[in-house]
């Protein structure tokens, strides 16, 4: 994964880009599997480095497949995001370890949807659609706003509203 | 791409393999992992895929614009709709206890009624997204 990102970072060319981000997803998916959250590693497998990949391609298609020199130095970009990554660093580090049982997020609520009034098997998908019900809807509503908005963004005027648009400039 | 042999033939070989494990995904999600999300996102990619190796034309014969554009709109309602049908059997909105005499039953007639919402949305803007991007090319072609 490392190797990805570097290789991303240094290469100009974005057809390039576009397949290693691909590998990337691919790489997390693997990640998420060792870390035994199958549901989301089959999303990151699906939408990561499937769909977004085509849609980028997509976008590729549509303008320069090399990359602009930058304008400014890229050093500002870097103190910045050095700092975060100390602060998310600085953040973790107060997380409690790995697996502890002890954790408060397995004390919570964890145990009552563990224990599973709704009788799904799939824990996940009891969380997302039942105990979480109101969290799934408005993601729905999000993904469909993102639809709306690109149809809003990019559908084809028709002959009459281009010449509209024309002479209004 | 659409002279290409052999990716025709893999294509039509893989395309009802790729629909069926959508839909294993989808009904699986109870089960195994799996869900609306990922089966929508998965459906998608097999249209998608038509898209690419037959051509866009074709695949929008077999998926209209209007069809997806109603998908985008409809799998919302149907979510929201479960809330409301909760409503109106006297429960709180998308309380899925009171949706059948047994409160188990009820609550898995609740996740799957919206699971199949998921679906619809995220397969309807999925494909429209792509369709958007590709018909520009298109036309930036001509």
């Amino acid at each position: 994964m490392v190797l990805a990102v570097l290789a991303l970072a240094r290469t100009r060319n974005l057809f390039a880009v576009v397949v290693l981000s691909g590998a990337y997803s691919f790489l997390m998916a693997t990640l998420l599997v060792a870390l035994d959250a199958v549901d989301v590693a089959m999303t990151e497998a699906a939408v990561g480095a499937g769909v977004s990949t085509v849609l980028l391609l997509g976008a590729l298609h549509l303008c320069k497949s090399q990359e602009a020199k930058p304008v400014r130095g890229p050093w500002l970009p870097l103190l910045l995001s050095l700092a975060t990554a100390a602060l998310l660093i600085y953040g973790a580090l107060g997380l409690p370890d790995f697996a502890d049982p002890n954790a408060p997020i397995h004390q919570h609520v964890v145990p009552r949807y563990l224990q599973n009034e709704v009788d799904v098997p799939n824990v996940v998908t009891a969380v997302l659609a039942s105990f979480r019900g109101y969290d799934t809807l408005g993601e729905t509503t999000v993904v469909f706003t993102a639809g709306a908005g690109i149809i809003a963004l990019l559908r084809r005027r028709k002959p009459k509203g281009e010449k509209e648009a024309h002479d209004g400039k | 791409m659409e002279n290409d042999l052999v990716l025709r033939v893999v294509g039509k070989l893989l395309i009802p393999f790729i629909l069926l494990f959508a839909l294993y995904v989808q009904f699986h999600g109870d089960f195994g992992p799996g869900g609306g999300f990922q089966a929508g996102t998965i459906s998608a990619a097999a249209i998608v895929f038509y898209a690419l190796i037959f051509g866009l034309d074709k695949a929008r014969r077999i998926m209209p614009d209007r069809l997806v554009e109603a998908m985008l709109a409809s799998g919302v309602l149907i979510y929201a709709g479960v809330g409301v049908a909760g409503l109106l059997l006297g429960g709180n909105y998308l309380d899925y206890f009171v949706l059948d005499k047994d409160a188990v039953h009820g609550q898995h007639r609740g996740i799957f009624w919206v699971e199949v919402g998921v679906h619809i949305t995220v397969c309807g803007v999925m494909l429209k997204i792509f369709y958007m991007f590709a018909s520009r090319g298109q036309d930036g072609e001509e």
